[in-house]
């Protein structure tokens, strides 16, 4: 159990109804795999004042409700006291949290509406961006931006873009999209900014759904390219 | 037993405390807006605090009750009529089989709650009945009434309508045509003389603006911009800008949030807010105000008044102590 965990930066209330527990302000993929494992740990400690426990890119947010009854009178040093009790009874496996995943990747630029134009700014070609686009194993980082929506980490740096200069109004949903050195995939039709490369036939979020969004914090996803053909048959 | 929208309003959604515990999915809490207002109206028809009610917002609806209801209407002051007759607010109120409520606009206040006696009868969503209106679930077919809905209301809600008014009779009273109570409860959220004050704590990033923007942001009248929604309030007023941004790791945001935009106009984060955002975050806006803010239409104007988090904290204690008071008076008047 004597494993080097980092320690936390700090703790930084954000408002009077959550505490962020922060271990980085950029992105580290590493440190990002010991958010998932302390996220678990808090989660299991299940505290009666907490009502989500939300691992983000850096750091990790309980969320609680200030006019709880349990609440203690220093949520923060409360918050800093379970996140040390974590670290000192160890932390829980990485490859024991999230799931792994295949997600199928059609990349038909009629769907990758951006594959083109993000192969002219690396200066490679579409095919290859594709290729390199599915190779990795990639890790959810964090849900956000819209219900059942990943930002993954893992891209290979060969392929990093910024974000476009105009947002679309409406990104397809299944879309798969690059910026910085992350992925996203929109579940379903919302404004954004990221690069499309790849649109994927599984339905991410249905609310009545068990569960409710196909990844989860932790999960380990790898895309798998499909043709135009099977992407259309698998689509509903 | 149903209620028929004969109008739909402006926007009318079912809202009720809010869905949590699923932010680590992305899936934002939302809820009522002013959830005081909320819990006050399900506290009138004698719901539990988990039953849903109609939010409604800045011109309301035409409704018509197919059979007995007892309702309560409780947050913004909305020109209100039960048949033609001026409807009381801020206490239950019988309404008959073939009664029509119609709400005008807002005179005060941009939301006000209608709850109904048994509750919406909508089945839970994630453990919640409120509207999620941007990935359409939740609530009524997860979109904001339209004309000639049918809203489901509990199978025994005409029962209960007569069973809950009996239980109120020594507060009864019929007064020009309307069966009411004598007493009402207190309305907790309706905005003050504005500029409204709301308390602030410095947000998580409040380092990375320059010690100008500091001071406006806590000096500044702020102003509820129109394109205000359920997600979040841009205030309009003098731009902030960061000095040291640059690009930030997208982090966990709460309600009440204040973030800000490359454009400079800040925006506060409201009951539909995205769970995480990249934006610097100013500011947080004690959870006790929020509802007031809330009440605030579209034009409506507030300052800013620092506080610490053990401010904030005791705000929240206090405004709780507040709400659980007018709770008690209400069972009071249900009391035989």
């Amino acid at each position: 159990m004597s494993e080097a965990v980092p320690k936390p930066l700090g703790i930084v209330p954000l408002g009077d109804c959550a505490a962020y527990v922060e271990f980085s302000d950029s992105l580290d993929l590493e440190v990002n795999a010991v958010v998932q494992r302390l996220a678990a740990a808090l989660r299991a400690r299940a505290l009666p004042w907490v009502r989500d426990v939300v691992p983000a890119l850096g750091g990790v947010a309980l969320h609680f409700d200030p006019a709880h009854a349990e609440l203690p009178a220093a949520p923060l040093q409360a918050a800093a006291a379970a996140v040390e009790a974590c670290l000192a009874e160890g932390l829980p496996v990485a490859q024991a949290l999230g799931r792994s995943l295949e997600v199928p990747a059609c990349y038909d630029p009629e769907l990758a509406l951006d594959l083109d134009a993000v192969a002219e700014r690396v200066k490679l070609a579409p095919e290859e961006v594709a290729q390199r686009h599915a190779a990795p194993e990639y890790q959810v980082l964090m849900m956000g931006f819209a219900p059942g929506l990943p930002h993954l980490g893992g891209l290979d740096p060969r392929l990093e873009v910024p974000r476009r200069a105009e947002p679309r109004v409406v990104v397809p949903p299944g879309s798969i999209a690059i910026a910085g050195l992350q992925a996203v995939v929109y579940p379903y039709a919302i404004p954004g900014g990221w690069n499309v490369v790849a649109c994927t036939p599984l339905t991410l979020f249905d609310a009545r759904g068990e569960p409710p969004s196909l990844f989860a914090p932790g999960d380990r996803v790898r895309f798998v390219p499909i043709s135009r053909a099977e992407f259309e048959r698998r689509r509903r | 037993m149903t209620v028929r929208v004969a109008k739909p309003g402006l926007l009318s959604t079912v809202q009720d405390r809010g869905r949590h515990g699923l932010q680590h999915l992305g899936i934002v809490p939302c809820g009522a807006m002013d959830p005081v207002a909320h819990a006050l109206a399900n506290a009138l028809v004698g719901n539990d605090a988990e039953a849903a009610t109609l939010e409604l917002t800045v011109i309301g609806p035409e409704l018509v009750f197919g059979h007995d209801a007892l309702i309560a209407l409780c947050g913004g002051e909305f020109g209100a009529t039960l048949d033609g007759r001026a409807l009381p607010r801020d206490r239950p109120v019988l309404a008959r089989a073939g009664a029509r409520l119609v709400l005008g606009r807002t005179l005060r206040g941009s939301r006000a709650y209608l709850a109904i006696a048994g509750g919406i009868a909508l089945e839970p969503v994630l453990g919640s009945r409120s509207t999620y209106l941007p990935a359409r679930f939740g609530g009524f077919e997860g979109r904001a009434l339209r004309a000639g809905d049918t809203l489901p209301l509990a199978p025994d809600a005409a029962e209960l309508a007569a069973a809950r008014y009996a239980h109120l009779a020594a507060g009864a009273t019929r007064r020009d045509g309307i069966d009411t109570v004598r007493w009402s409860a207190p309305p907790l959220t309706l905005p003050d003389r504005e500029p409204i004050v709301l308390h602030a704590m410095e947000g998580q990033h409040f380092g990375l603006f320059g010690a100008a923007a500091q001071r406006v942001f806590f000096d500044a009248t702020w102003r509820v911009a129109p394109e205000s929604n359920r997600m979040g309030f841009r205030l309009g007023g003098p731009a902030l800008v960061a000095d040291k941004a640059g690009e930030l790791l997208s982090g966990p945001t709460c309600l009440g949030t204040v973030q800000v935009p490359a454009n400079g106009a800040p925006i506060a984060l409201m009951a539909d807010h995205q769970t995480t955002g990249g934006y610097p975050k100013i500011a947080e806006i004690a959870s006790a105000d929020v509802p007031r803010l809330a009440q605030l239409a579209p034009g409506g104007t507030l300052r800013i008044a620092r506080c610490t988090l053990e401010d904030a904290l005791a705000l929240a204690r206090a405004a709780r102590a507040r709400l659980d008071a007018a709770l008690r008076a209400i069972s009071w008047g249900y009391a035989k």
